[in-house]
Order: C-alpha cells, then sequence, then structure tokens
C-alpha cells in the first residue's frame, strides 16, 4: 500500500476552480458575442479573434520569458480579458490597435500587478480606456448595425444613441423629439443599434448574466446595484426635468451599461469581497457613470466609473466588513 | 501685465507665508535627539535583521547609547569590528562575543528518515507541525518545508532537494537567528563558529528511547552515552536519550564523532585525518 | 414548526453563509452492529480536551470492565474506564493519531467480567430518580464526555458558571458531517434511551424545555423522535435544513432558536447548552445503568469501502480492527480520517486505537484526498459568502502567512470554527483554513499571554 495522504481539514473539495470560473464567463459572454457577429458580421469576428488571440499570447510571454515561471494562460482570465477588451472596442478598429490595447491591458493592467488576482483595476478596461484617450477618432467611430455585413475597416459608421442624445440635449432640444431619431427600445433591448462590438445586445447580456448566476460565478449583489442605481439617478433627474433629461429607460438600453454591470464591474480582482462593500461599490458606479453621462465631456462613463471605483475597492475592503455571527447580538434571549 | 505681476506677488506672498508657518512649526515640535545615535547608525550594518534582539538598526542604536554597559550587547551581522567602533564612538567598552553561526540539529535525509505519509497541507513547516508529527517516524525531525530558508534574508540558506534538509552556506550566515526563531522544532541553533570555523555538534533532536529512534532514523542520536563517557572535558551532556555538546566546553578532540555509532555528531571544517582514523571512520567525509 | 413564507415550508437554518457538499451517507440503513472485543486495547490518558487523566493502575493489576483506570486530573478532565477485563499490559508512549508519542494504557483482555454495579440488562429503565447533582456527579464519575467530536468533558458545560442561567437545551442531532451516520442509527434505535438521557439533562441543568435539531436528510429519524417526544413534556424536535456547519455549537442555537453568542462568548451567554445525541444517549447508561462510558458508535465508510456500516465498538479498539469489520482497506485508500471530511483528522497510520471523540472512520480514494495545487487567489469572495462567522478567510490566510498577528486579531481570527467551508469553496484550493488554523494558534498565545 502507498504512504498515507496527510493534511489538515477539510479533506474534500467543491471541485470550484478558477478554470471553471473563467470559462462559464466566456461561455456566459457567448450569446453577445453571437449577436455581435449578426450585426457587425466579419468586423465583429476580427476584432474579437485579434484581441483573444494577443491577450493570451503577451500573457504567456510575458510568464514565460519576462517572470520565468510557467505560464497559466490555460487558466482562461487572459481570454476573458481578450474577450471583453473587444467586446468594448468598435468593430472597424484596426488591428495595430487592437494588439496595443491587449498589449496594455494585459501588460499594465494584469501582470505588471503580480497576474491573475492581483490587478487593482480592470484589465480590459485599462486597455480600452488607453485606447480611447490615445486615439479617440478610431475609438468613436461606431459602424452601424447591418445583418451579415462583410466589410471591416471600411464599413458604414454613424453616431450611437448615447451620442445623438448627448449632442442633441446640448443643442437644446427636448428629449421626446430627440427619441424619434434613434432606434425603438426594442430595436434597442435586441441590439439594433451603433456601438462596440460586444455591449449592443441587451437580451444577450441578460442571459449571460442570468447564466453566471445559475452557476454561481457571481453574485447578484453588483449587477443589480449598478443597474439599479442608475434606474433610479436617471430617473429622478427625468422627472424633474424630462425635457432635458432623458429617460432611465434608455439609459439602461444604450451604451456599455449591461456589458459594463454584468461582465466589468464584476471581475473578481478588482471588486469588493464583502456584501455590503459590493453594495456600495455598484452605487458608486451607477452614480458616477449618470454623472459623467450627463454632465461629462463623454456620452459614455461606464468604464471610468468601474476604474474610479475599483481605485476605492481596497479602501472599501479596509472599511466594509462582512456582517459578523453574533453581532446582532443576545438582544433575542427570552 | 497686471495678470502676471498679481500671479507673482500672490505666489511670492502664498511662500513666505508657508515658508514662517513651516520654520514656527519646526521650532515648536523640534524633538531633541542624540546626535550619536546618528552616527552609531551609521557603523551597523544597516540589516534591520533583528538579530541583536532590537526591532532594527536604529532602536539597537537608541538602545546603545542609552546603555550605560554595552559589553554585553552584540550585533551578530558585523561582529567584533562593529561593535569596537560603535564602543569606540560612544567611548564604552565592547563585549566580546565569538561569531556564531546556524548549525541545522537533523540529518535525517530522504534516505536516513524513510517516510511513512505523504503530506499535502499547505507548504509551510509550522502548519505541519500544528498538525502532526511529520512524514517519518521521527516527531522531532526536519518537516523540510522551508520555513527557515524563507525567513533568511541573506541568502544563507536553501533546500537541498536531495536529502529535503536545508543547507546553511556558512560565508553568508550572520547568525541574526532569524531561522531558529522559524523552525516550530527549534532544530537550529546558533553556536559558536569556532576557530577556523571548525566546530562538532550533535546533529539530532530526537529524545525517543534509542530503539525507536533508530527505527524511524539510521542517523538519529540513540542516547547511548558512548561520547558523555568519552568526552574529556566534560561538554556533552545527556538529557532525555539525546546528547548535547556544549560549544564553551568543547575543545574540539573529536573523540566523541569517533565513537558515535549511528554517526550523529558531526565535524565540520576539519583536516582530513590521518589515513588510519579515516578507514574506521569512512562516514566523515558525508558528514562535511 | 416549520416557518410557513410564501405558502411554502421554509425549513429553518443558520443565518451566515454555509455550503452543502455532497451527503454520501452510505451507512445510513446499516443497523449498529456490535464489534468483538479485541484481544488487546490501547486507552490513550488524554481522550478529551483538558488536562489528561492520571492513570492509577500499574503494570500487571487485574482490571474489570468499567473499573476506573485513569482518573480526571481536573475540573475540565474526564475519567477514564477501563472498556475490557484482562490484565494491564504496560504503560507507555504509544503514537496516536498526530504521530506524536503519547501515554497510553495498554491491556490485554481476558474474558468479558464486568464491575458489579454496572445494571448489562436490556430493560428500558424510564424512572428518573436521581436529583440534579446527583445526575451531574454520575455523569463526572462516568467520564462522558463531547461525543460530537469536541470532547469536552460533558460535566463542565452542565455547569452553568455563577451568573449566568441556563434556559434551553439543544440536543445535536445534525450529524452535519457528510458520510457519518452513528447520530442517526443512535436515534432511530437509542431514540428511547436517548429522550431519556435529555430528560436527565434537563433536570441537572434544571430546564423545562429542550429541542432536538435534525436536519432534514433524516426524515425516518425525525419521524421516530417527533412520536416518542409527544409523551415527554418540553421537548419537541426542531428539523432544519441541510446545511453545513450547522452541528456547530453557535450555529445550531442560532438555527433553532435565533438567538447568537457574541463573540468570544460560549453558549451559556445566550442561556443555551448543547449536547449531542450520543452524550445524551451515554447519560442515560451512566445515570439509569450505571454504565461508564466504555464504548461508542463508530460508522466505518468511504466510497470504495466494501461493507460501509455503523459498529459499536469497546473505547482502545484498533482502527485497523473496525476497518476489517468494514470490508477491509480498498486497494486505491490514499487517506483514512478519523471523524467526518470536513472536520475529521487525517490518521498517520490505521494501528491507532479508537478513542471517546471517534465518530467515524471515513476511508477516502486517493484520487479524491489529493490536493490540488495551489493557485492565486483570485478574490472572488466565495470564501467570505461560504463563511458561516462573517470572516473574511481570504484576508486572515493573507495575514496568519505574514504573521500579522495583531491584525488577525482585529479582523477576529479567533471567531473561527474551524469548519472549513472556506477552503472547501475556495476554486484556487488554496490552504486557507491551514493557516488560519495556524493564526488561531498564535493570536490564542498572544492573547492568554497578555491576561496573565
Amino acid at each position: 500500500m502507498e504512504r498515507l495522504i496527510v493534511s489538515p481539514s477539510p479533506h474534500i473539495h467543491s471541485g470550484d476552480s478558477v478554470k471553471k470560473n473563467m470559462y462559464g464567463v466566456i461561455i456566459a459572454l457567448l450569446p453577445a458575442l453571437a449577436a455581435s457577429l449578426w450585426f457587425f458580421g466579419i468586423g465583429a469576428l476580427i476584432v474579437t479573434l485579434t484581441s483573444i488571440l494577443a491577450c493570451v499570447l503577451f500573457e504567456h510571454l510575458i510568464q514565460r520569458y519576462l517572470l520565468k515561471k510557467p505560464s497559466s494562460v490555460m487558466d482562461g482570465s487572459a481570454a476573458v480579458t481578450g474577450l471583453l477588451l473587444a467586446f468594448n472596442l468598435p468593430t472597424n478598429i484596426p488591428i495595430g490597435l487592437i494588439l496595443i490595447g491587449a498589449a496594455v491591458a494585459i501588460g499594465i493592467g494584469k501582470m505588471s500587478f503580480g497576474g491573475l488576482g492581483q490587478n487593482p483595476f480592470n484589465p480590459a478596461l485599462v486597455g480600452r480606456v488607453f485606447l480611447l484617450i490615445s486615439f479617440p477618432v478610431q475609438m468613436t467611430s461606431w459602424p452601424v448595425p447591418v445583418v451579415s455585413r462583410s466589410s471591416y475597416l471600411d464599413a458604414t459608421t454613424g453616431a450611437t444613441p448615447l451620442s445623438i442624445i448627448k449632442e442633441g440635449l446640448g443643442t437644446g432640444k427636448p428629449f421626446s423629439e430627440l427619441a424619434t431619431e434613434i432606434p425603438s427600445y426594442l430595436d434597442l433591448f435586441l441590439g439594433r443599434m451603433g456601438g462596440s462590438a460586444g455591449e449592443i445586445a441587451g437580451i444577450a447580456l441578460l442571459i449571460g448574466l442570468i447564466y453566471m448566476l445559475i452557476q454561481k460565478i457571481i453574485t447578484w449583489h453588483i449587477p443589480v446595484t449598478v443597474v439599479g442605481s442608475v434606474v433610479i439617478f436617471t430617473g429622478l433627474l427625468n422627472l424633474i426635468d424630462p425635457t432635458s433629461y432623458a429617460n432611465p429607460l434608455f439609459h439602461l438600453l444604450t451604451g456599455g451599461l449591461l456589458l459594463g454591470a454584468f461582465f466589468m464591474a464584476t471581475d473578481y480582482a478588482s471588486s469588493p469581497m464583502s456584501v455590503n462593500g459590493m453594495l456600495l461599490y455598484g452605487i458608486g458606479i451607477g452614480i458616477i457613470t449618470v454623472l459623467i453621462r450627463t454632465y461629462g465631456a463623454y456620452p459614455e462613463g461606464i468604464s471610468f466609473a468601474i476604474l474610479i471605483m475599483n481605485a476605492f475597492t481596497p479602501l472599501i475592503d479596509k472599511y466594509m466588513k462582512p456582517k459578523r455571527f453574533g453581532e446582532k447580538v443576545a438582544t433575542q434571549k427570552a | 501685465m497686471s495678470v502676471v505681476l498679481i500671479t507673482i506677488v500672490t505666489l511670492a506672498g502664498l511662500g513666505a507665508i508657508a515658508a514662517v508657518i513651516l520654520y514656527l512649526a519646526a521650532k515648536k515640535f523640534q524633538v531633541f535627539e542624540d546626535p550619536r545615535i546618528d552616527k552609531v547608525e551609521e557603523a551597523l550594518p544597516a540589516t534591520n535583521c533583528g538579530g541583536c534582539g532590537f526591532p532594527g538598526c536604529r532602536a539597537f542604536a537608541e538602545a546603545l547609547v542609552k546603555a550605560d554597559d554595552i559589553s554585553s550587547m552584540n550585533c551578530p551581522v558585523g561582529g567584533a569590528d562593529t561593535m569596537s567602533s560603535v564602543a569606540a564612538i560612544l567611548g564604552k567598552e565592547a563585549g566580546s562575543a565569538k561569531p556564531q553561526i546556524a548549525v541545522l540539529r537533523c540529518n535525517g535525509s530522504c534516505e536516513h528518515r524513510p517516510k511513512l505519509t505523504n503530506y499535502q497541507g499547505a507548504s509551510s513547516c509550522a502548519v505541519a507541525a500544528a498538525l502532526y508529527g511529520g512524514e517519518t517516524g521521527c516527531s522531532y525531525g526536519c518537516y523540510g518545508c522551508g520555513d527557515c530558508v524563507v525567513s533568511c534574508q541573506f541568502d544563507a540558506m536553501y533546500m537541498d532537494e536531495a536529502t529535503g534538509l536545508p543547507v546553511i552556506i556558512e560565508d553568508n550566515c550572520v547568525a541574526c537567528g532569524a531561522c531558529v526563531e522559524a523552525c516550530p522544532k527549534d532544530l537550529i541553533e546558533l553556536r559558536n563558529k569556532g576557530p577556523k570555523s571548525r566546530r562538532i555538534f550533535v546533529s539530532c533532536m530526537n529524545k525517543d528511547k534509542g530503539a525507536v529512534a533508530k527505527k524511524a532514523c539510521a542517523v538519529a542520536c540513540i542516547g547511548c552515552g558512548k561520547c558523555h563517557k568519552v568526552c574529556p572535558y566534560e561538554a556533552i551532556t545527556m538529557n532525555n536519550n539525546l546528547a548535547y555538546i556544549d560549544y564553551e566546553k568543547c575543545k574540539l578532540c573529536r573523540k566523541c564523532v569517533e565513537v558515535c555509532p549511528t554517526n550523529s555528531i558531526h565535524e565540520l571544517n576539519f583536516p582530513p585525518r590521518k589515513p588510519k582514523v579515516e578507514q574506521e571512520t569512512p562516514e566523515q567525509a558525508q558528514a562535511e | 414548526m416549520q416557518q410557513k413564507i410564501g405558502g411554502q415550508n421554509v425549513l429553518k437554518t443558520f443565518s451566515l453563509g454555509g455550503i452543502h457538499p455532497s451527503e454520501n451517507k452510505r451507512s445510513a440503513d446499516r443497523p449498529v452492529e456490535i464489534l468483538p472485543v479485541p484481544p488487546v486495547v490501547t486507552i490513550p490518558i488524554a481522550q478529551h480536551i483538558g488536562a489528561p487523566a492520571t492513570p492509577i493502575v500499574q503494570k500487571g493489576d487485574a482490571v474489570k470492565v468499567g473499573q476506573v483506570i485513569a482518573q480526571s486530573s481536573g475540573f475540565v478532565s474526564a475519567n477514564i474506564h477501563s472498556p475490557v477485563s484482562g490484565k494491564v499490559e504496560k504503560i507507555d508512549d504509544v503514537v496516536d493519531a498526530s504521530g506524536y508519542r503519547r501515554t497510553a494504557i495498554l491491556i490485554k483482555t481476558e474474558g468479558d467480567e464486568w464491575e458489579a454495579s454496572i445494571d448489562r440488562s436490556p430493560d428500558i429503565k424510564k424512572e428518573i430518580t436521581a436529583s440534579a447533582e446527583e445526575i451531574l456527579q454520575r455523569i463526572s464519575a462516568a467520564g462522558i464526555v463531547g461525543l460530537g467530536g469536541a470532547t469536552f468533558p460533558a460535566h463542565v458545560k452542565l455547569s452553568p458558571p455563577p451568573g449566568k442561567t441556563c434556559d434551553i437545551l439543544i440536543i445535536n442531532g445534525v450529524e452535519c458531517e457528510p458520510y457519518l451516520t452513528s447520530d442517526h442509527r443512535l436515534m432511530l434505535e437509542k431514540g428511547e434511551e436517548m429522550l431519556i438521557g435529555v430528560q436527565l439533562l434537563m433536570r441537572a441543568l434544571k430546564v423545562e424545555k429542550a429541542i432536538v435539531g435534525i436536519e432534514n436528510n433524516k426524515p425516518d429519524a425525525i419521524h421516530h423522535i417527533s412520536q416518542l417526544c409527544q409523551a415527554i413534556p418540553g421537548v419537541s424536535v426542531q428539523p432544519l435544513k441541510v446545511q453545513y456547519p450547522q452541528g456547530g455549537e453557535k450555529q445550531l442555537i442560532d438555527a433553532c432558536i435565533g438567538r447568537q453568542i457574541p463573540s468570544g462568548k460560549l453558549p451559556i451567554e445566550v442561556g443555551a447548552v448543547v449536547q449531542n445525541v450520543g452524550t445524551a444517549f451515554a447519560v442515560y447508561e451512566a445515570v439509569q445503568k450505571n454504565k461508564p462510558l466504555i464504548e461508542r458508535i463508530v460508522t466505518v465508510t468511504g466510497l470504495s469501502v466494501k461493507k460501509p456500516g455503523n459498529y459499536l465498538a469497546r473505547i482502545g479498539t484498533p482502527m485497523a480492527d473496525l476497518i476489517e469489520a468494514a470490508g477491509g482497506l480498498p486497494e486505491d485508500t490514499g487517506k483514512v480520517i478519523g471523524g467526518g471530511p470536513m472536520m475529521g483528522k487525517a490518521l498517520t497510520s490505521i494501528d491507532i486505537p479508537l478513542t471517546k471523540g471517534s465518530s467515524g472512520i471515513l476511508i477516502m480514494p486517493r484520487e479524491i484526498a489529493s490536493r490540488k495545487p495551489v493557485e492565486n487567489c483570485i478574490r472572488c469572495s466565495k470564501c467570505v459568502s461560504v463563511c458561516p462567522m462573517g470572516l473574511s478567510p481570504y484576508l486572515l490566510m493573507t495575514l496568519a502567512e505574514k504573521a500579522i498577528w495583531d491584525r488577525a486579531e482585529e479582523e477576529k481570527i479567533m471567531d473561527c470554527i474551524e469548519c472549513g467551508s472556506c477552503s472547501f469553496t475556495c476554486p484556487s484550493s488554496r490552504p486557507l483554513l491551514d493557516y488560519i488554523r495556524l493564526g488561531k494558534g498564535k493570536v490564542g498565545q498572544i492573547m492568554r499571554s497578555r491576561t496573565k
């Protein structure tokens, strides 16, 4: 008989693993990818593939040759970053820019902090925001959705609903009039609008969220609070002045709010650990997003909002502890 | 033009006010510190290893300045040189601590001490020690998870893959005692380095009865007491089936090494013996 | 006593965290078998929490079943009785479950002669004549310890410190550890005796109310005990949702009566005392039958064990005998665990003896028993969400690893009940509890040295 194994308890394990969670996220993103391919065609395919391959390759190279450690790209986390980065890019972006974005996301956003689980900011968003600030023109030319398109760089572009409304409200037109210039809410929900590769189809993202919740990859706290606080905040603004503020449903269905709330804000490493912390973090993201959307220079603010709240995560973790057993005390003693 | 002027005046004014505040604050909150503390600190090696028993070199410097008699205080890293220069700064008598070095009091390598179980907990000796007596039949020996190696900040230790035991690199060891603290089994001892780095010690901590110890490990001290009897200087004491050599009394005659039936007494850095003797103790080479 | 929420029956459970590992209760329907008396028994003198007992027999002494062979050496200590009749072979240091050598008394069996004072008749003695003091005195003399696995001397828990009052007794029939079934079988087979034990405990504690908490995966036990309870005033059954670690004292009190014990306090703080069903049965035997704690029910099980079952064995029986009774050690054995898979202790060999705290022997196949390689913490916060004490295991592990003891104390490392839910659930297979346990040891030492 072989030697008995001795280890401290517990002696069984749930079987959960980093891989399961990461591939679970990828599966949850598949509906959104399908929608993207449907509306943006070949461009979506090129951007997504390039981004994933670049992220995986950069992580592998950095680990093998710079850090001289065994490569762990098979755990799927680099692929998730690549997929999310692609989902945050327009589908007509040149490959060179994707490579730069991937290098920044993996190199600066993730590996420079120590790799998996150590990154203070969401790597995909670091890459995206870097590109947005460095290449504003390429990053804000959005192909219009055309079913089964075969053009990539020369795709016809148009404004996103968010920028139409933002510019229109800026010139003093009432929201009710502008609402006729954008697709119907049903089209927005189904994804028939201009935007980044993966953010368009609310329904696909919702399916992904439900999958992640069922698989217990994430909990409901962050997505619900982000979406909830956006709805409440924009709802209040809209109640006060319906002509110069868009209604909550519009905010909910446009831009990257759902992608951000479901997939980016919930990034394990850069979000808080306690339930209270998650709620505060989610509310913070929601409010900052609305502030940027309504008062800021950019039409969309979810990326910045998430990065800003990422920066607060260590502070939140320090002061927002989970509810401890016994805190509610023996007051119930009969 | 006026804009430039106002800017300059405002900035200059702000600067002046800030300067006055800073000056007053510096005066008011000034803490007097013995200037010798800085000098002593400079003389110390700045490793902040804690080997002196104080939290860092600065604290040690403060204590040195404060103390009337520093002869019992020693910086193991700097040794006698450092202490005499410190003594010169302070005008006090330096002690005469002999240089020390860490030795590992376990020789139960994979070959000598067969493993009975397979440890799979966290890779830390402290965790393993809290759980059980270790993978082998000897519950006094080295766990081989390398807590001592992690604790060493002088690169003076590494784990030998073949034996499963840590190795102390003599040239790098400064006897700070971090590994002594880290070892949950108290297997590492600081001993006098000895003349020409020659020293003799019992490389075993097993307190079990002879037969039990021998069964668990081929090179265990079985407490037979032969070394105790042969030692002409009464440097060896027997306690709980275990021999211990007092390094202050040991005159390095090596008689105990020869009589030890399990080769658990180690001699380090001695020249090879005369051929005749060497045949009797071929294991000496291995002990080195 | 089920709460109705939204038209559905929602079973009670504790309020924070918890996990639900596969139950694998393979031996649940195997009746308890009596194991033959072994030729030699080994009785360690430290089988309980507290001071080891002092041996009062010598080599060569003849002993009878039930005779005291080692005496309690303090308030928190327990008597040890001979489980067999025969001759004391020797008193020696013997390797225990953790590989260390500890003092034990070895007795060579000769026949099976019991102390005359022990009532060995099979009749159930129902009427309770003993007073509270007599009951306590009997429990103490019989060497009864908490049989759930913690082995805390029972009489200590039954003597509330001055100024504290107890108003409810909670009987732990949860058996939340996967695989184990000894308490389940005991409730089914010895339910009546167990409930007399409960009444004895109630009298000793001077309380009017007792609740038997049983998890919903044992419907037969819930049914059986509920029916028996109908005749006993003040005793009721509380069915509970299956959730680990419900058998933890703090969790069980929270689940049954909704009272939470404050940090660092004992159950008596909220007026409750918890005893295991096995302990209640032992109390019945000690008080009504004058029989000390010399045997217990043990589950021997595992995924590849041929004949998983429940056995009534004398204390001191070698584990190897029990494993033999269950069909021998399977080929693919990787780990043998004394107790359940979540909180049990991995054994270094199968030659060690059965002790008062051994609730089961679990034999794990190598594949399941091996730990997976440790990866980086991905901060998924799953450990935080499963912690039944509301702690942050990821943080406590780091603090313990880096030896930052003061922060660990601030983060309430001492509240950890070592249930292992965090390590169980960690996707990165990090040894969270290994380090937290280490930290608890160190912080406990620091705290004790401070009060001195």
